[in-house]
């Protein structure tokens, strides 16, 4: 009898002269494809994600993970996935479950735009040695200031200005939390969060006392599980924010089962160990736009005014949501495109609800400054953002600042595999056993985030530089830097960006 | 000696006649009544000296090679560009990117200086520039810097005397202040120290020559402590970029 | 399309003068200053704005309007009709120059908004913006190009020489006086795009290419500012009336809002100040002109000059008795007036304001 009609995707090969036999591979690989015959390693192909951990482990490099030559035949419309998907649901009437963003190949609007460069009527500015400021706050910004002149002659304000959330880089890290990840994965985001001035937002699992110490680089989240939610844990942020949706999962809640919820990641989601921990599809006090307005009154005076974010999917009237968010109030609105992450998603919600981050924050930008309103809360576009140039073409398109996730996460060792929801992440990412966990050295891996968060702040002073503009406000929202390559003309109505040639 | 008259004469026509007197071999040339003629002295070759008497235009001595030009009052932006040898010396202000990418040669300045003075000069064992402002200095002084003398006198009050990013990017040569250096205003390539012996020998030998061009005392100008500028590191983004 | 515009790029020279004693000049006299920087501009653009040069109508806003088409006067001259007394109409005296063979119908209106037609809270200023926004987006071939009170722009396509005998700049005499010939990379040959701009009675003169254009502009126009000229000028002209006009920044504080000091510089400053330029910062971002740029602003009671922040283009200012000058460079200020009491260059982004007397 055969075990699966779906081949397995990758063969887990070793070479049997190189290999030592020193079981360096089934100690590494989370999902136990190694295991010993006594006197060789046996391998169970059918469950390797091709995480390479076991790859960059073996002393002897006597493995080989290769996409097994043996797969369906291929086929323009049926693709990979579609076979796939319907064979395992025959096996299991099951919804294929998934992690990471989709990967399916929807035109990637970031990869057809292309951004402006000095020359002759304006000089680039070299980044290394002049001032380059990348510094951005996020929060409502009065439209205008009164400012006077002090007794000692200096300026000063004449009313207090609105509490802002301030990042040294328009970069932070997006919502994951304890429990989708490890506490370890937390305290590396952490670390790399202080020591490069921006932020990391808990998720909804609340706030371990671990990173208690970060509170100045955190925001903490408010979703529909409400977990570990009390007084004590709105304040202990810079910021506080409302999880309406996900990119990768609009309108669907989250559940991570009781195997999951061992006693820290109990004790942080104030739950019982053991028990399922269900994030609501809807927040339950948010059914309309105005509930939305006294959740987020709720919390500013739970918090004497901090700022408050609201996070939502980028979804077709996502224009309109948006506005509505910033007329309720919302400090900063957090736009999670449809390439955005996640622990854990149905692959059929992952790849066919929501829109890309590029269409969402520019309609989304626009119709704020249409309706006056731009000033009163900051944009963070997130979902997929890939690189610097990402993050500059957000930037330009309208955002304050990017969120990223896997980005942060490939630092870590994540090869992107898409096995989060199993829990078995060898590199002890997106897991809670601890002997996997156990790997992700905080400092170690903090250095390798701290890296990428600087080698990105460089891209961008360089993409500055070239731009001939000194500062990153002269960038956001400037559109006239952008020039879309193959896109058709609706496009790049709705992108507000001229085709290239123009 | 000839005196050509500028008034109200294009500089074209105005480098032209300077050309023409240098190629007949006059020694001393004395420009009158200039005022904003661009490009005076650019590329002129030779052991000739000029004065220039009003305010000349920018790009003043651009890639000269030799000879001395003495400019009366103020000058503009430019002055000195990548300029070879020779010597410029202004006894008024002057004003922007004074010097750039100069090889050598000296420029003597009197009075104060606008921004990115001394940018990217070089030198090598041959040959290496020198600048010497006596007033102060705006921001980005001897940016990039490679090579050769950079020195900031502040001879005539006792505000900040020179601007922010003092030698940011500097990779080689040397800058000298007289008074002290915050280094919030230095750039991180740029070490804050002591001159030794042989720094102040250097130093005298420039400042004499500049004493005399401008009818300075040395040991007034030497009266007051100095600060020695150099970069940290030869390779100051070695880590910058991933292979 | 909204962004489907083509912006305009150019290089220029400017130069401006102000008597704090009101004592009038020559408009020959700023001529020549501007003309000996022809060599900045290459000939397609230069123009002058003088205050004081109306005072026999120094009640009524001074409209000068250029028609490419003598057809449109008639619509503009209705629109203008239903909401304003006019006060007198006349054709902007010229004369021919051999290089400037064809020139728009140039015309002179003074006038006042009938006080019917300011209902509500609206303020007259506001008034005068609506009816010159309206008639530069919407009527074709129609430009307001002058629009303040006892003062005046002259300008156009040619050289400042050309342009100050077209316009026989010698006869007016002003207190104030900005002036400006251009480089264009791309011209349109249009007269509209001659600086200096003006609206009410800011007129803005400007050297460098501002790089932060896309969002300066998208940032107006959330404000009800149409940018119909697609030159930085217009953007550098909107902030201002923004900035003091509608949000009341005094002027040092509106330029430090748009050539705003650096963070570095912010963070040293003591709390007060420190709270203060963070939120002016925060709040004036989007107006932020960043890209090199030296600008001269004039307004009936004073002369502003500013530039970038890290310096990119010249700007050299100078005083002799009760008059201040300001130019892209020394020698244009020398030109007009040979041994000033001071010269000097003012710092990065550190504005020269300058008031009257009175
Ligand atoms: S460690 Fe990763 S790559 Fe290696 S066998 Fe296990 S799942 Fe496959
Ligand atoms: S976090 Fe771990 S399980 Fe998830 S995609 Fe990355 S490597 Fe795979």
């Amino acid at each position: 009898m055969f075990r699966s009609l779906a081949p397995p995707e990758y063969l887990a090969t070793i070479d049997r002269v190189k290999c030592i036999r020193c079981k360096r591979c089934i100690q590494n690989c989370g999902w136990g494809v190694y295991s010993w015959g006594g006197d060789k390693i046996l391998i169970d192909t059918f469950k390797c994600v091709k995480c390479l951990r076991c790859y960059h482990y073996c002393p002897e490099e006597a493995i080989e993970i290769k996409d097994n030559p043996t797969r369906f035949k291929q086929n323009a419309y049926w693709g990979y996935h579609n076979i796939r998907n319907i064979k395992r649901q025959a096996e299991t009437g099951g919804i294929p479950l998934t992690g990471m963003g989709s990967d399916l190949p929807y035109t990637i609007l970031f990869d057809n735009l292309l951004i402006d460069a000095c020359q002759v009527t304006n000089p680039s500015i070299d980044p290394l040695r002049e001032p380059m400021e990348l510094r951005t706050y996020l929060g409502k910004k009065p439209s205008s200031v009164k400012i006077e002149k002090g007794k000692d002659g200096k300026l000063k304000l004449a009313e207090p200005a609105p509490p802002q959330i301030k990042l040294e880089v328009p970069i932070i890290f997006s919502p994951m939390s304890y429990g989708s990840i490890s506490l370890n994965a937390q305290k590396v985001l952490a670390t790399a969060a202080k020591e490069c001035g921006i932020v990391m937002n808990t998720g909804e699992g609340g706030l371990h006392e671990d990173l208690i110490p970060y509170r100045k680089n955190i925001i903490v989240q408010v979703a529909s599980g409400r977990f570990g939610v009390n007084p004590e844990y709105l304040n202990a942020g810079v910021a506080v924010e409302i999880k309406i949706g996900q990119g990768a999962k609009p309108g669907i809640g989250g559940h991570l089962p009781g195997e999951k919820i061992p006693l820290e990641v109990a004790k942080t989601r104030m739950i019982p160990v053991g028990t399922d921990a269900l994030s609501p599809a809807p927040q339950h006090d948010i059914y309309s736009i105005e509930d939305l307005r006294q959740l987020i009154y709720a919390i500013k005076e739970a918090t004497d005014y901090k700022p408050v974010s609201v996070k939502i999917a980028a979804v077709h009237n996502v224009a309109a949501i948006a506005s509505g968010i910033v007329r309720a109030g919302a400090d900063i609105v957090y736009l999670d495109g449809f390439r955005g992450g996640t622990g854990a998603a149905p692959s059929i919600i992952r790849d066919h609800l929501g829109i890309p981050i590029e269409h969402a924050l520019a309609a989304v930008d626009d119709r704020l400054r249409q309706e006056g309103i731009r000033n009163e809360a900051s944009i963070i576009a997130a979902g997929g953002i890939r690189s610097s140039a990402d993050a500059a073409k957000a930037i330009a398109l309208g955002a304050d600042a990017v969120a990223i996730g896997t980005a942060a996460l490939i630092t870590m060792g994540c090869t992107t595999c898409g096995k989060c929801y199993t829990g078995n992440c060898s590199w002890g990412i997106t897991t809670q056993r601890p002997e996997l966990t156990a790997r992700l050295d905080p400092e170690v891996y903090a250095e390798r985030l701290i890296n990428l968060i600087h080698a990105w702040t460089h891209e961008l002073k360089e993409i500055l530089g070239a731009l001939g503009i000194n500062s990153i406000e002269s960038l956001r929202g400037n559109r006239e830097r952008l020039r879309g390559v193959g896109l058709d003309s609706f496009t790049l109505d709705i992108l507000g960006v001229k085709p290239a040639g123009r | 000696m000839v005196k050509i008259d500028a008034k109200g004469t294009y500089y074209r026509d105005l480098n032209r006649k300077v050309r023409e007197a240098v190629e007949k071999g006059e020694k001393e040339i004395v420009l009158e009544n200039v005022n904003g003629q661009y490009y005076i002295g650019d590329g002129l070759r030779g052991n000739v000296s000029i004065t220039i008497e009003g305010v000349p235009g920018n790009d003043l001595a651009a890639f000269m090679d030799g000879p001395t030009v003495r400019i009366k009052s103020n000058a503009q932006d430019n002055i000195g560009n990548t300029m070879n040898s020779g010597k410029v010396v202004i006894e008024g202000h002057a004003g922007d990117v004074l010097g750039y990418g100069m090889r050598g040669g000296k420029l003597h300045i009197r009075g104060n200086v606008g921004y990115r003075v001394g940018i990217h000069m070089k030198g090598d064992k041959k040959q290496g520039p020198t600048i010497i402002v006596g007033g102060t200095a705006g921001d980005f002084f001897g940016e990039y810097m490679a090579g050769g003398l950079l020195v900031l006198l502040g001879l005539d009050g006792d505000g900040p005397i020179v601007g922010d990013y003092l030698g940011t990017g500097m990779h080689g040569g040397t800058i000298f202040v007289r008074g002290e250096v915050d280094k919030e205003m230095c750039g991180a390539e740029v070490g804050v120290m002591e001159p030794d012996e042989d720094d102040l020998k250097v130093l005298r030998e420039a400042l004499s020559d500049y004493c005399a061009d401008l009818g300075l005392k040395l040991e007034d100008v030497m009266s007051k402590g100095f600060k020695k500028l150099v970069p940290v590191s030869a390779r100051p983004y070695g880590n910058l970029y991933a292979y | 399309m909204n962004h489907d515009y083509q912006k305009d790029m150019a290089g220029c020279g400017l130069t401006g003068l102000i008597s704090r004693k009101r004592r009038r000049v020559s408009g020959s006299h700023i001529a020549k200053s501007l003309c000996l920087m022809t060599d900045r501009g290459n000939g397609l653009g230069a123009g002058y704005a003088a205050y004081g040069i109306y005072p026999e109508f120094k009640d009524f806003y001074a409209f000068h309007i250029m028609y490419d088409e003598p057809s449109v006067r008639r619509t503009v001259e209705e629109v203008l009709k239903a909401s304003y007394h006019v006060e007198k109409i006349e054709e902007i005296p010229t004369s021919p120059v051999r290089a400037i063979p064809i020139s728009p119908l140039l015309v002179r209106y003074f006038v006042e908004p009938l006080k019917e037609k300011l209902v509500g809270d609206v303020e007259e200023s506001d008034f005068v913006v609506s009816t010159v926004m309206r008639v530069n987006s919407e009527i074709e071939g129609a430009y307001i190009f002058s629009s303040g009170k006892n003062m005046g722009a002259f300008k156009g396509v040619g050289n400042p020489s050309d342009i100050a005998e077209f316009f026989r700049m010698e006869e007016y005499e002003g207190y104030l006086w900005t002036a400006h010939t251009r480089f264009p990379t791309n011209t349109p040959g249009w007269w509209g795009g001659a600086h200096p701009f003006t609206l009410l009675d800011w007129s803005i003169v400007h050297n460098g290419e501002i790089s932060s254009y896309g969002i300066n502009k998208r940032y107006l126009e959330m404000y009800g500012y149409k940018l119909t000229l697609l030159t930085d000028t217009e953007v550098a002209a909107y902030l201002l009336d923004l900035l003091i006009r509608r949000h009341g920044l005094s002027i040092p504080v509106a330029c430090a809002a748009l050539a705003s000091p650096f963070w570095k510089n912010i963070d040293r400053m003591d709390d007060g100040e420190r709270d203060a330029l963070t939120a002016l910062r925060l709040t004036y971002g989007s107006a932020l002109l960043n890209g090199p740029f030296s600008l001269l602003f004039g307004h009936s009671n004073g002369l502003v000059g500013i530039n970038d922040r890290i310096k990119l283009r010249p700007l050299v200012a100078a005083v002799k008795d009760d008059v201040t000058y300001m130019a892209s460079e020394e020698s244009a200020i020398r030109a007009i007036c040979p041994s000033p009491e001071k010269v000097w260059a003012p710092r990065a982004g550190d504005p020269v304001i300058v008031g009257l007397e009175d």
